[in-house]
C-alpha cells in the first residue's frame, strides 16, 4: 500500500492500521499525534483505524521550542 | 514572608516556579536537560513538529524532559492563521497529555509580533474546546482584556520582540495590563537577561517564559541559574514593596547626636 507519510511517499509492507505503521517506522505511539487525511485519529483508535491506499498521514511529535 | 505559600496557579493548577523555560536553540538535549535543572522551572515549552520518519535513530526530547517531572507546555510557534494554530494546538493535546497550550498567531515574519485579531478568534475556539489557553500577546491592555473575555487563563504579552533580548520596553503597559485583567500574567519573549527578569516581576508580574535568552547566553546554564535567582528576587522585592522614588537624598544615618 502506498501511502504519504509527512509529505513523502510511502510504500508499506502489510501496515494496514496506524498502529502496524508506527511499528514499521519504529516510532513510539505515546508520544506522537497521527493526522490520517487532516483528521486527528485519537490513540485508541491506533489498532483499529484502517489506512486506505493514497492516504495522507501526518505524525507529529514535540521539538525544542519556546 | 513564606516565599513556599506565594505559587503561581493557572486555572487550579499550582506551578512550582515563576520562570518557564523553552527548550529551542540548544546545542543538544543534553544541555536542554541541564540548562532545565538549573533554572528550576516547573513549566517547559516545546513545539510541534513533523516526526523524521528517515532517520529514525534520532533521539526524543521527551526522553530528556521527564512529563511526569515537568508539565509540558507546547506552543504554535510558526503559525501564521487561525486554521494552522488550531490545527497545531489539536495534534499538541492529542500528542501530550494536556490541555495546556501556548496559543501564538504569528502576524509577522520579521518581528513575530502576533496577530492579535486572529489570536482572539483562536483562543475563543480553543477556549470552548477545553484548553487552558496561553496566549501571546502584545503589550496591549485591551486585548489583553478581550483574550480574558474569550476564555484564556493567563496573559503571555511580549517584553520586547521573541529572541530579541531588548527587555521590558513597556513596563508602563504590563503594569496597565496587571490593573486591567483578573489573570495571571507571564512575560513572554523579550528578557535577556538576569535583570530584565527581575524588573518584570518587581512590576508584580506573575511569571515570565524565556528561551533564547538562557539558551542563546555564552553559559546556558549559568545564565538558567541567574534567572532563576532574578526572577525569585524580583517576585520577593515585589512582595515586599520598593520604597517610592524622589528627586533628592534622604539621609541613612541620625543626625542627632553629631559633634
Amino acid at each position: 500500500m502506498r501511502l504519504v507519510v509527512n509529505e513523502k511517499i510511502f510504500e508499506t509492507s502489510n501496515a494496514e492500521t496506524i498502529m502496524a505503521l508506527l511499528n514499521e517506522l519504529r516510532i513510539e505511539p505515546g508520544q506522537v499525534a497521527v493526522e490520517v487525511n487532516l483528521s486527528i485519529i485519537k490513540k485508541a483508535e491506533y489498532s483499529t483505524f484502517r489506512l486506505n491506499d493514497g492516504d495522507k498521514v501526518e505524525i507529529v511529535n514535540f521539538v525544542g521550542g519556546g | 514572608m513564606n516565599m513556599m505559600d506565594d505559587k503561581l496557579v493557572i486555572r487550579g493548577i499550582e506551578f512550582q516556579s515563576r520562570l518557564l523555560v523553552g527548550t529551542g536553540k540548544y546545542k543538544d538535549f543534553a544541555e536542554t536537560k541541564k540548562a532545565i535543572e538549573a533554572s528550576g522551572a516547573h513549566v517547559v515549552t516545546v513545539a510541534v513538529r513533523r516526526v523524521n520518519i528517515i532517520d529514525r535513530k534520532s533521539e526524543n526530547l521527551l526522553d530528556y524532559i521527564d512529563p511526569k517531572k515537568y508539565k509540558i507546555l507546547p506552543n504554535t510557534a510558526g503559525c501564521y492563521t487561525v486554521e494552522d494554530a488550531l490545527r497545531y494546538s489539536r495534534l499538541a493535546r492529542e500528542a501530550g497529555i494536556s490541555d495546556l497550550i501556548k496559543l501564538e498567531v504569528i502576524g509577522d515574519e520579521k518581528t513575530l509580533f502576533p496577530d492579535t485579531w486572529g489570536l482572539l478568534k483562536a483562543t475563543e475556539i480553543l477556549a470552548k474546546e477545553g484548553f487552558i489557553v496561553l496566549p501571546y500577546t502584545n503589550d496591549d491592555p485591551v486585548m489583553a482584556k478581550r483574550l480574558e473575555d474569550a476564555g484564556a487563563a493567563a496573559v503571555m504579552p511580549l517584553g520586547a520582540p521573541i529572541g530579541s533580548g531588548l527587555g521590558i520596553r513597556n513596563p508602563y503597559n504590563l503594569k496597565i495590563i496587571l490593573e486591567t485583567v483578573n489573570l495571571p500574567l507571564i512575560v513572554d519573549a523579550g528578557v535577556g537577561t538576569a535583570s530584565d527578569a527581575a524588573i518584570a516581576m518587581e512590576l508584580g508580574c506573575d511569571a515570565v517564559l524565556i528561551n533564547t535568552g538562557i539558551a542563546g547566553a555564552k553559559d546556558p546554564i549559568a545564565m538558567a541559574e541567574a534567572m532563576k535567582h532574578a526572577v525569585i528576587a524580583g517576585r520577593l522585592a515585589y512582595m515586599a514593596g520598593r520604597i517610592p522614588k524622589k528627586l533628592y537624598a534622604t539621609a541613612s544615618s541620625p543626625i542627632e547626636g553629631m559633634l
